[in-house]
């Protein structure tokens, strides 16, 4: 519901690839020729480790016993071209316009997971920009976390969408808030493609002319508010469904840059502080700190991972994140009984003072947690 | 008293033109040209015109005895660290921040010309302005004296107020462990300097409430017109001049020899009662003329007192009605009890009832509470006619410690420091 911001990160990213080349590597591929990838169910192998930069061909063999996925990826994770559900013994043609860099080729037997890789350099182009590799790894660990986050929110949609389409309104409204978390904790990344936020979590004052209130709030208000379930909120509820699935399918391919990781993980705390603090998100629900709690956790992991960068550019910085991190989580733990589960106070239950205890934590990590991505780019 | 002029002040304006790293040029710059005025002995009339500065350093802090500026921003911190160390840093970085702003400078390293990955130091919105005669004063509350262990150093004239009848405070309008009292000539300057030292202090402190003044209700410069309050009243006619050094030392200041070794860090600062007082201006504006003079005690145009022609003129206070307020608030009815008053005319709008949420921002310095609003605000409360057209709904006392000394020196090192 907010302005895209990831997305303006994202042009830089690709400036900085364009520039990206090794002039004195050799291709061992002529340009035009393609690129043997034999998949198995524990190889991948290549026929060749370099190419010229421009089409690129990937000529793909799955030998193995299950559907596999192969994937040319950047080398922080993001996928260039993939070729999803290829089934054992078939054959497929992937073509890619690609620039002069480091990436690697990627075949995941099953289509779950890291999957097997194999270096390919593509060459041309004018010198190579240096890249630090922990920060690449840093965006590569939290590309899989997006998506292990996705991954397992599915199941949990299904549950939510079975008790609307079953009429089962007790069920539809405990599964509702378990369904929303994965997403409140990757939501930057959801929310930089743009046209997926819109569909499935626009709050009604959020519509804009014309537009059509689907996705989980408008479940929500008829959940708690209307309290009925008719043909309408089954069809939203498979809707939800077909565009999380979208959600899930497109997470490889997000722009992620640490500095947008950084960003993301601030502009979580926005949400917090714009949305869940007024209670203004899951007004009919009050399940606010269930999201809330999302939020922080999907910001700490961001956190966590560039922590190692960031440490070493601003060390009082990162303690400064540590404590009012922990100083949070200790509060929120405050409003659930156990702290495995992710059953929170009903928000509406929460006093005026105890919003003002929430808001002035929030304010105190967001403060310094909005300094995480300079710290990140600083040498 | 020293002349203020801004020909050599760095204005925020000179600031643009060096940019983002020219800052260092800026405090130079700065460091050259505060023979401004004296802090507490400035009275020069020309420098609320030229937006000029007003001197951080002093013995005693800006913004009490200095001519009241127009506008004001006035708020109340809890404090949420219990970490000492960090409250102290806090308050040394208070310190270096109020001593940029109130000089016209910016904030850190600036509002614009840095990384463009980190949001500026500075929120940027006073860039252009002139100092506007900013003065930032801090104020401790009773309930800081809980914590950080500094029970001991509470100082005997620190007391919480009684309730006076007729009060109807809003908790959430009350108390608070520590105030920045900015007031400035240009009211986007004052509103500047508390967003950004509020935005300093995340994770220390929080903003337990604001308020926005207008309208200076008192005048601590005799020669100058006396300002009006929102009733359409001359109010502050007899206040504590700025120049009136005795009456400062005797009202206003904390002195060597006050009550006890707790308060030994506070000689040179003085106590601050701030009062939300909100009027009743729809009921008050039906009030027939007369009855609005009888209230006062003094005549609505001139605001000279019953039976005198001249606003200057000593009152007669047998000839006010028994329950007016002059006579009532007048030290000689009060054993010669005298306090600074600073206060502001507020509007918030309006309530719900579509009345004006409006009346006085009330802010008093005083050497001790306990001799100063107490006792006044004791008979004020009891008697005063102005009740039927007032309510106090807001409150607070703070410990107002001496000026920062000099650029080594912080809010509170007389407090805080252990070697103090």
């Amino acid at each position: 519901m907010r302005a895209v911001r990831l997305t303006v990160t994202a042009a830089a990213t690709v400036a900085a690839l364009t520039a990206l080349s090794a002039c004195t590597a050799k291709s061992d591929a002529k340009d035009g020729d393609a690129i043997q990838v034999t998949a198995a169910d524990s190889t991948c192998e290549t026929s060749a480790k370099s190419v010229p930069a421009g089409q690129v061909t990937l000529k793909i063999e799955n030998k193995g016993s299950k559907a596999t996925e192969v994937e040319i990826l950047f080398p922080d994770d993001r996928i260039v071209s993939e070729k999803e559900n290829i089934g054992p013994g078939t054959k497929y043609t992937l073509t890619a316009e690609v620039k002069a860099g480091s990436y690697e080729i990627a075949c995941v037997p099953g289509m779950k997971g890291h999957g097997v890789r194999q270096k390919l350099t593509v060459t041309g182009g004018s010198a190579a920009a240096k890249r630090d590799p922990q920060l690449d790894k840093a965006v590569a660990d939290y590309r899989e976390y997006a998506q292990e986050q996705a991954d397992a929110t599915l199941p949990l949609v299904e549950t939510f969408v079975k008790a609307i389409k079953d009429g089962d309104l007790e069920a539809a409204k405990k599964a509702y808030a378990p369904s929303r978390l994965g997403w409140e904790r990757t939501e930057p990344v959801a929310e930089s493609f743009g046209d997926i936020d819109p569909k499935v979590d626009v709050r009604e004052d959020g519509l804009e002319d014309g537009q059509k209130w689907t996705g989980w709030h408008r479940l929500e208000k008829s959940l708690w508010q209307e309290k009925k379930i008719g043909a309408e909120e089954k069809t939203l509820a498979d809707q939800l469904l077909t565009d999380l699935k979208d959600w899930q399918g497109r997470v490889g391919k997000a722009e992620i840059t640490p500095t947008s990781m950084a960003n993301g993980a601030k502009e979580l705390l926005d949400e917090v502080a714009t949305g869940k603090v007024t209670g203004e998100e899951d007004r009919y629900s009050h399940t606010d700190l269930v999201d809330f709690k999302g939020n922080v956790e999907g910001a700490q992991k961001a956190y966590e991972l560039l922590k190692p960068v960031a440490s070493k550019n601003d060390s009082a910085l990162t303690t400064e994140l540590d404590k009012q991190f922990g100083a949070l989580d200790t509060l929120l733990d405050k409003y659930r009984s156990d702290k495995n589960s992710y059953e929170f106070v009903s928000y509406d239950k929460v006093t005026e003072d105890q919003r003002k205890e929430l808001s002035d934590a929030v304010n105190a990590l967001a403060e310094p947690l909005s300094k995480l991505a300079a710290a990140v780019v600083t040498k | 008293m020293t002349e203020t002029h801004t020909s050599g002040s760095p204005s925020r304006r000179t600031l643009i033109g060096w940019g983002g790293a020219g800052l260092a040029l800026g405090a130079a710059v700065a460091s050259g040209a505060v023979a401004m005025t004296e802090a507490g002995n400035d009275v020069d009339p020309a420098a609320a015109e030229t937006g000029g500065a007003v001197e951080f350093h002093g013995a005693h802090q800006a913004g009490i005895a200095t001519p009241v500026q127009d506008r004001l921003h006035f708020a109340a911190f809890d404090v949420k660290t219990d970490d000492r160390a960090a409250f102290v840093q806090l308050l040394k970085d208070w310190t270096a921040a109020a001593r940029r702003m109130t000089a016209g400078q910016a904030v850190g390293e600036g509002a614009y010309g840095g990384l463009a990955e980190a949001p500026p130091d500075d929120t940027g919105e006073a860039l252009g302005l002139k100092p506007s005669r900013l003065t930032l004063t801090i104020g401790f509350g009773l309930s800081l004296f809980e914590k950080f262990g500094l029970a001991d150093k509470r100082p005997e004239a620190l007391v919480d107020l009684p309730r006076f009848p007729g009060d109807n405070l809003d908790r959430t309008r009350t108390g608070g462990d520590l105030c920045i009292q900015a007031c400035a000539d240009d009211p986007q300057v004052a509103v500047h300097a508390i967003r950004n030292l509020a935005r300093i202090g995340f994770g220390e402190v929080a903003i337990r409430w604001s308020q926005l003044g207008f309208g200076k209700t008192s005048s601590t410069t005799p020669d100058a017109q006396t300002p009006r309050n929102l009733m359409g009243f001359k109010d502050g006619t007899r206040n504590i001049a700025g120049t009136e050094t005795d009456r400062l030392d005797k009202f206003v200041w904390v002195g060597d020899g006050d009550a006890g070794a707790n308060s030994a860090w506070m000689t040179g600062g003085s106590y601050l009662v701030a009062r939300r007082i909100r009027m009743n201006i729809e009921t008050w504006d039906r009030t027939s003329l007369q009855e609005q003079e009888d209230v006062f005690g003094r005549d609505k145009g001139e605001g000279a007192p019953v039976g005198k022609a001249k606003e200057h003129d000593e009152p007669f206070l047998k000839a006010m009605k028994p329950d007016a307020h002059v006579r009532l608030a007048h030290p000689d009815s009060n054993n010669g009890i005298t306090i600074l008053r600073r206060g502001y005319s507020f509007t918030d709008g309006t309530d719900g009832l579509g009345r004006l949420d409006a009346g006085l921002f009330f802010l008093a310095y005083q050497r001790d509470v306990r001799k100063g609003f107490i006792p006044l605000q004791r008979q004020l409360s009891a008697k005063d006619a102005l009740n039927e057209y007032i309510q106090h709904v807001g409150s607070a006392v703070f410990a107002v410690p001496p000026g920062v000394r000099d650029k080594d020196d912080w809010w509170g090192r007389t407090l805080m420091s252990e070697e103090a």
